[in-house]
Order: C-alpha cells, then structure tokens, then sequence
C-alpha cells in the first residue's frame, strides 16, 4: 500500500515539476469550434467547453494542486511546530491562549472557515496557500504540544539540562529529532485533506483564479455544462482521488513503520 | 459589493446599512445586536437574512436527514458482516468500500452518479429538488463519507464486542447465533456508532455546500455560495454563524445522547 503511494505521489510531482515538457497543447489555450470532443490521438483525454486539452491541463493542475498542498502543509507545519514547542515547553498563560485560540479554529465543521475567509478575499494563489496555512497549523501545534509535554519529562532532557544546556538547544537538539514521526505522519494526510480542500474552493469558484487550470477549475468548468459530456468531469477527478489516495496509503504506511503498536 | 457605477446615495445607504459610518468596535457591537435581534439584512436587496435563511433550511434538513440514514443503513449491515466474517473476502470487499468512500470527493461522486444513474441510465433527475426521486443522488453523494466511516467504525467495535465474555455466556446458554448477534451485539456496537454519528453531522453541514452546488439544490450551502459570488457578505456571515452554531449545538446533544445511552458514562 505504502509503495503504491509512494508510486503515486512521485508520478504526479513528476508531472507536475517537467508539466511544460509533458503537455500536448497550451493548458490556457482555447478552442470553442471544437468543445466537448472526445478523447483522440491528438487531444488524449479529449477536450472541454472552451475546447482546452484536458491531458494537458490535468498536467499543469498537478504543478497548481501539489504547490499548494505542500507550501500550506510547510507553512502548517513550521508554524505549528514552533507554536505548540513553546506552549508545551513552557506551558502558563502563553500555553493557555494558543490553545483557546487553537479551539476556536477548530470549532468550525470542516472547511466552512475557509470558505468564509475565502468569501472575503480576491481569488489568488497566494490567498489560497494562505487561508490553508492559516487554519493547517492548529493540527501540528496540537500534536507538537503533546509530544514535547511528554518528552520534556524524560531522563534524557533532565541529562542535557544537568550539562548545562540552554532552552533553545534543548527544544531544537534534543526534543524535536523525537518528535518528528507523528509530524511526518500527520503531514502526509494533510497534504491529502488540501489537495481536496483546494479544489473543493477552486469548483466553488473562491480558490485558484479560473484562468489558471487547476483541477477544481476543471470541474468547475465542467459543472457548467452539467457534467456532460462525461468525460470532462471523469479524468480531473480521478488525478485529485489518485493524488488524495496517495498521501492516505503514505501517511498509513509511516504510521504503521513508526508505530508497530497500531499494526494489525 | 454595489459595483463601480454605484451611485454616491446608495453607497451611503448602505454604507448606513452595515454601520460602517461608525467607529470599529461600535461597528462590531452593532453588528452583533443586528445578529441576535434578526435584524440582518441582504445587500443590495435589503431582504432580511434570516427570513431567506430559513426559507432554504428545510431543503438542506431533509439533505442531511436522508444523506444520514442512508449512511447508517448502509454502514451497519456492512460493518458487521465484515466483522462476522473477519478475514475473508467479504471483510476485504467492505473495507475496500469504505476506504474508497473515505478518499472521494463529494464533487467527484456527485458527477460521476449523474453521469451514471441520470445520463447513461436515466432512473434519476439530474438536479432540482421534485419529489423523492430528486433526493436520491444528492443524499448517496453526501451519506458515502459517513457510510465509509460509521461502516469501519462498526467493523471495529463489533471485532471487540464478540470477544466480550458475556457474549460467550449467551452463547452457552444455547442462543443461536442471530439472537446473539441482534440482541446482544448490534446494541453495543450502536453506542460509538451514534457519539461518532453525531459529530459527523456537523461534517455533513460543511459537506452540503459542495453536494448543494453539484445538484443545484436549494438549501443554505447553496445559497452560501450565491452569496459569496454575488459578494453578498451579510447572508455569508449569517449562513456561517448558522452552520456553525448547529454545529456546536449537535455535539452537545450527541454528548447528552451519549450519557443516555451509556449508563456507564453516567457513573464516572
């Protein structure tokens, strides 16, 4: 499972890091007198509404959907690494607001905060990665705050404290080389949980502008014609369940490596 | 939200309208009197939020209700059988089901469910809300993330339950094996199918919008969106505290339920 992944997730950062050598046509162009054709040797995957080549957009969407994913997911991960280090290391009333803070964002179901952010927003790459990062990071600190409440404890810590280490050194060298397993882990299924989110605000029309084909762009588009023909709805889905699945059978395949506990 | 031909008294009408001639925080105070008292208005129709909220709601209640049962009608029949026949081949089918359900898209299944069931075999409208037929789709696309979930869910607490030794017990008393599996087993396997149940219900509020979009159905995810295109922001905040406010209250009841339907809850 974890190898599928694996395959999976490499293909498509692949396709999306050699996109402009891979593409049959321009993504962007257009091409209305021969909309809604279907699959043929020279537009492999057939064309949509205004006529683009959907392989060659799927390609681009994978650039467009993985940079999101993973800039949000570092962004997530960073801000919530050094938030819940600190809220965990030193606890108090620093420990107390980050967490009511955390509680807050995670009051709201699912995406629904996002597309609130997002309704207020102009549609732009940048605002996307953003609104991620923004509600991405309380899972991290979360699970970072535990961690280091736990591993502060430990004898190892109380040995490099009694050689007269500082607070920094003992955060950055010896507590986070402990941590970082269930950080990757929660990392891989994030970037799954973004790679839908993303095109989820795309097809709502407040994610990535519509002139840059992404993959929710491409439903999006799709939905306007109500789905028909089928073949335009059909491959963007399968690129964003294929990507999605990737992360989960990764995410799964560290945890179990990680963690022999949960094995089965 | 007027538009740049917007003429100098309406931009000040409305500028009156959402207090924005006051200081911030009175702005903040006053929107959130506006709020509490129903006093919300629409921009540039001055329609009350609330009345057009509560127009929509039923449509999104009769989504979620049907997404729901559909989900546990499905996921319970399939958790304990995989449980019952514990690594087999029907086990590994259910769990392929639920793992599949879990990893798609709600605007992935949607299409893909009118491609086939209202296009290639026309049993189903493709969108509106007429009659029950109109429910079908748009309820299986909403219920499949639960489904997947409540189904492993069961899976997992039926495994722990026939171990149980009271389980045992039944079976020496001579039970037969429906018995046991009806009376004995299906009602603690319902006690954190319905805690995780109730939770989701918030999840399948957010997962309406999308699912609303797909079929054009006119409950509040839907007209979330018209608002957020139509830069509508008064109906968008309101739908927003709407949805997450049924959020928060069903959890609480689910905590409630919780107590209720677990004694042992109760005790500690």
């Amino acid at each position: 499972m974890t190898k599928i992944g694996l395959i999976l997730v490499t293909l498509f950062i692949l396709a999306g890091l050699f996109a402009p050598f891979l593409i049959t046509h321009d993504p962007k162009s257009t091409d209305i007198s021969h909309r809604f054709s279907p699959p043929s040797h020279t537009h492999w995957l057939g064309q949509d509404k205004l006529g683009g080549d959907i392989y060659s957009k799927i390609i681009y969407g994978a650039r467009i959907s993985l940079t999101v994913a993973i800039v949000s997911t570092l962004l997530s991960f960073f801000i919530g690494l050094l938030l819940g280090s600190l809220a965990g290391y030193y606890g108090g009333w620093w420990d107390e607001c980050l967490m009511r803070l955390v509680d807050i964002l995670l009051a709201f179901p699912g995406l629904l905060l996002i597309f609130a952010l997002a309704a207020f927003l102009s549609p732009s790459l940048l605002n996307v990665i953003m609104l991620f990062s923004i509600v991405g990071w309380t899972g991290f600190a979360r699970v970072t705050r535990a961690q280091v409440l736990s591993e502060k404890e430990k004898e190892f810590v109380q040995a490099v404290r009694s050689l007269g280490a500082n607070h920094s050194r003992i955060l950055i060298r010896h507590i986070w080389p402990n941590i970082l397993s269930p950080l990757i882990v929660q990392a891989s299924f994030v970037m799954g949980g973004i790679i839908i989110g993303e095109s989820s605000l795309s097809f709502l029309g407040v994610g990535v502008p519509p002139d840059i084909p992404s993959w929710g762009n491409m439903l999006s588009l799709a939905k306007q014609s109500s789905f028909q023909p089928g073949f335009i709805a059909i491959f963007p889905g399968i690129a964003i369940m294929l990507t999605v699945l990737g992360f989960n059978f990764i995410g799964d395949g560290l945890r179990d490596l990680w963690d022999p506990k949960l094995k089965k | 939200m007027l538009g740049e031909t917007a003429q100098a008294v309406s931009k000040d009408h409305f500028r009156k309208l959402l207090h924005q001639d006051k200081p911030i925080p009175l702005q903040y105070i006053l929107f959130l009197k506006d709020v509490f008292t129903g006093n919300l208005k629409s921009i540039p129709s001055e329609e009350n939020v609330w009345a057009k909220i509560s127009e929509r709601f039923p449509a999104t209640a009769e989504l979620a209700i049907w997404a729901m049962v559909f989900a546990i009608v499905i996921s319970i029949p399939l958790g304990m059988l995989a449980a019952v026949k514990h690594k087999t081949y029907l086990d590994g089918i259910s769990m392929l089901i639920s793992l599949l359900g879990i990893s798609i898209p709600h605007f992935w299944l949607g299409p893909l469910l009118i491609i086939l069931f209202a296009y290639t075999l026309p049993i189903f409208p493709i969108s509106e809300r007429s009659g029950f037929l109109s429910i079908v789709l748009p309820a299986i696309t909403l219920g499949t993330a639960m489904m997947a979930l409540l189904s492993r869910l069961t899976r997992t607490s039926t495994l722990e339950i026939i171990r149980e030794d009271y389980i045992r017990t039944a079976r020496a008393k001579g039970l037969s094996e429906t018995t046991i599996l009806f009376k004995h087993v299906l009602k603690n396997t319902l006690v954190p199918v319905i805690t995780i149940a109730g939770i989701q219900m918030g999840a399948l509020l957010s997962g309406s919008i999308i699912t609303e979009t797909v079929f054009d159905w006119p409950g509040i995810g839907s007209l979330l969106v018209e608002a957020i295109q139509s830069r509508n922001y008064p109906l968008v905040q309101g739908c927003v505290i709407l949805i997450a406010t049924l959020y928060v209250v069903i959890n609480l009841l689910t905590d409630i339920l919780y107590a209720w339907a677990d004694p042992r809850i109760r005790l500690q």
